[in-house]
């Protein structure tokens, strides 16, 4: 059975279509990357996958680990083991980090039936993850993404993700807005937390993040549907020639998806 | 696909957890006002004559006044002449123990969750409980007495400490300062005294649990503290109230007053039932609190957690008097469905190099309405005063409103006064964000809830403020749907 399965999806905001039929296999231990031009739809599918409200499916279906997932709330697949890492973090003033992230760790944990971690064994589960990540301990003590940088704010939903441990993360451009330091740390914290077990999909705009987190499969998205999938070359071949090509090849009609 | 219409939307539907009207019985006199009601008040709390002609004075001048239009709160007109104005239980023997209390009214404490009796063994918190108007038990009182602390009920201190009460009354709230207070003075019925003497620390928390019990009973509480000299001491007051359709007033007067040196701490956390969804019942609370730093370097700090009543009328205030005293006002105040609050402080600085802090927090839900009202002034005398305020509001949904209005009086120049206002919303993308944690729509409610109030709670007293984030649960549950 395949970790993820999106079957001719379509899905609309308010009265646009923006997912035009989607199919998608994702399995177990497999890094995918879905890249395209602004306006193509990936973060469109990103949210739908997550759950967030003003997003209507239309068609199609997607399965996670066999179940259908679009029945599901956004904190119900959140705890089934679906993690975004978002574009954009939200702060929470006034909410410490750590609070924050045991009660994510412990609502996760009571659905699936497993004890509850108290202060002492989660503190522990932390700075193991911190460790891991190279990430000071002084982000314990922060409010959620209060005040924090861009590289801050993406550095702490990789950390967030390390501590959940997700069977599926979806990276929503995570490289945005990043200096190349900031992309650099980011990148090899997600590699850090590739697993036989986990499933990552990664969602770009460049290519330059995948030279960090490499790539078992490339997706190009464009105007709703997947157009082209390859290994990481067709990556490279995007950072290099632009997506005018592959534009032209998908309007003569000679795409290969 | 799932969704969730409206997250933020729709805060509504928990019925009150603490309604429910115990049948104790009461003995009331008629319904409505007269100065045979005010002399009747005071004949069966067997009063010295000084004390009948201060009520009276009150009354008289309870007369002319008029119930202030000023709030930014609207509800019926309030007929005074039918209210009834004196309900106590059936008088009983003077009680030793808490076994002599009767069983009926140990059961509603059991109800609230406050029983006496576990408090007096588990917390060390002394309870002076004021049960519909008639202090009935007062613990830990010898412990007190050992070191000079008298902590009793008001009717107590009028018999057995006349001098001080007669010293204090009304020095800090006059009878004649607002339409309230001047009715709360010609008729109070109860309420607790608290004398901390010179140089004392009061070794616990001291703690009074109000409840309004007897129908149609207006509660007029009358509270008076005392810090001498150098005497430091933390006052905790909760309440709950049981659910009724009428509307209840309950116009009750604090006066504090901290001597040179001295410290006080006043925390409240306040829950009368706020009325049903569509704002019907609920408790009228109109209430006059006010400090005197009246020496040097002495310091009150008020912290009030408002989450209950159908309308909130309350300015806890310093009258900084003393150089270099310290007044301060920490507030979180929650509205829901229809209730309305219009509180705030006044600071008022007369002596030299005085300081003041306000933290307000209003959280509004459901059609709530949330005012915030300040007074900062600053007397030509007080050189060298500063005062830092700072104003947040937090909307829940789109029904409901927050107000702000500061006044600001500067008449020295040497004054800092700062003055800082935010007002956010609950985003959607908040909740989503919890959610896509794992985290269930109420808790993250309740953490940004939280998060929010937490410059307050942290100046509460530890198990009080863990009671108040419950109490802020319990107030905004169902409200996300």
């Amino acid at each position: 059975m395949s970790m993820l399965e999106i079957k001719n999806l379509h899905a609309r905001v308010e009265s646009k279509e923006i997912l035009k039929g989607i199919n998608l296999t994702v399995n177990k231990g497999e890094v995918h990357a879905i890249m395209g031009l602004n306006g193509s739809g990936k973060s469109t599918l990103a949210n739908v996958l997550s759950g967030k409200d003003d997003y209507t499916v239309t068609e199609g279906e997607i399965l996670f680990e066999g179940n259908d997932l679009l029945d599901m709330d956004p904190e119900e697949r959140a705890r089934a083991g679906v993690f975004m890492a978002f574009q954009y973090p939200v702060e929470l003033p006034g909410v410490n980090n750590t609070y924050f992230l045991k009660a994510a760790a412990n609502a996760i944990r009571k659905e699936r039936g497993e004890e509850q971690l108290d202060a002492m064994d989660f503190m522990k589960l932390v700075r193991e993850k911190l460790k891991v990540l190279e990430i000071g301990e002084d982000l314990l003590k922060r409010e959620v993404n209060v005040g924090f940088s861009g590289g801050e704010k993406k550095r702490n939903e990789i950390f967030q993700m390390a501590v959940l441990n997700p069977s599926l993360a979806i990276l929503d451009e995570t490289d945005s807005g990043l200096d190349i330091d900031a992309l650099r740390a980011v990148g090899h914290g997600v590699t850090k937390l590739r697993s036989a077990d986990r499933a990552i999909v990664v969602i770009t705009h460049y290519q330059r993040l995948l030279n960090y987190i490499e790539p078992d499969i490339v997706h190009v998205m464009m105007d709703g549907k997947i157009v082209r999938s390859g290994d990481k070359s067709l990556a490279l071949q995007l950072e290099n020639e632009g997506y005018a090509w592959l534009e032209e090849e998908v309007r003569s009609g000679l795409v290969t998806a | 696909m799932p969704t969730t219409p409206g997250a933020i939307e729709d805060f509504a539907s928990q019925e009150y957890k603490y309604g429910f009207v115990s049948d104790i019985d009461a003995v009331a006199i008629p319904k409505g006002l007269s100065e045979d009601v005010v002399r009747m008040i005071s004949s069966i709390k067997e009063e010295p004559e000084w004390l009948l002609e201060w009520r009276l004075k009150a009354y008289r001048h309870w007369l002319t006044m008029d119930s202030p239009v000023w709030p930014n709160v609207s509800y019926p007109t309030i007929d005074f002449q039918d209210i009834i104005y004196y309900s106590a239980p059936k008088p009983k023997i003077v009680l030793n123990s808490l076994d002599e209390v009767d069983p009926e009214m140990l059961i509603v404490f059991e109800k609230l969750g406050i029983s006496l009796d576990e408090q007096k063994r588990l917390s060390g918190v002394a309870v002076d409980a004021v049960f519909d108007s008639v202090s009935v038990a007062t613990t830990f009182k010898d412990k007190l007495a050992e070191m000079g602390i008298i902590f009793c009920s008001f009717s107590e201190a009028v018999k057995e400490h006349p001098e001080l009460v007669k010293e204090y009354l009304g020095s800090v709230v006059p009878y004649s300062d607002n339409f309230f207070a001047a009715l709360n003075s010609a008729v109070f019925s109860d309420g607790s005294f608290c004398y901390i003497p010179k140089g004392v620390r009061c070794p616990m928390e001291l703690s009074t649990y109000f409840r309004i019990n007897a129908k149609d009973t207006g509660q007029f509480e009358r509270t008076l503290l005392i810090a001498d000299e150098a005497a430091t001491v933390s006052y905790l007051e909760g309440c709950t109230a049981p659910m009724r359709d009428e509307n209840q007033l309950h116009a009750a007067v604090v006066e504090l007053v901290a001597m040179k040196d001295a410290t006080i701490k006043y925390s409240t956390v306040q829950n009368w039932y706020p009325g049903d969804k569509d704002g019907k019942g609920g408790i009228y609370n109109f209430v006059t609190k006010r400090g005197k730093c009246d020496g040097d370097n002495s310091k009150i700090t008020w912290t009030q957690v408002e989450t209950g009543s159908a309308i909130t009328w309350k300015y806890p205030s310093c009258i900084l008097k003393g150089d270099n005293s310290v007044g301060e006002f920490y507030s979180v105040a929650l509205t829901n469905h229809k209730q309305q609050a219009d509180t705030g402080t006044k600071m008022i600085h007369i002596g030299k190099n005085t300081r003041s802090t306000i933290v307000s927090k209003g959280i509004s839900a459901g059609n709530g309405q949330n005012t915030y009202r300040g007074l900062v002034r600053i007397n030509a005398g007080a050189e060298g005063a500063r005062n830092y305020s700072q104003c947040d509001s937090l909307l829940i949904g789109d029904r409901c409103g927050a107000h702000t209005f500061p006044y600001i009086d500067v008449r020295n120049p040497s004054a800092q006064v700062e003055h800082e206002a935010s007002t956010s919303k609950i985003g959607e993308d908040q909740i989503f964000y919890c959610n896509q944690r794992g985290i269930s729509t109420e808790d993250a409610v309740n953490m940004i809830v939280n998060g929010f109030c937490k410059e307050v709670f942290r100046e509460l007293p530890m198990e009080f403020a863990v009671e108040a984030q419950k109490l802020l649960g319990v107030s905004l549950e169902g409200s996300v749907g």
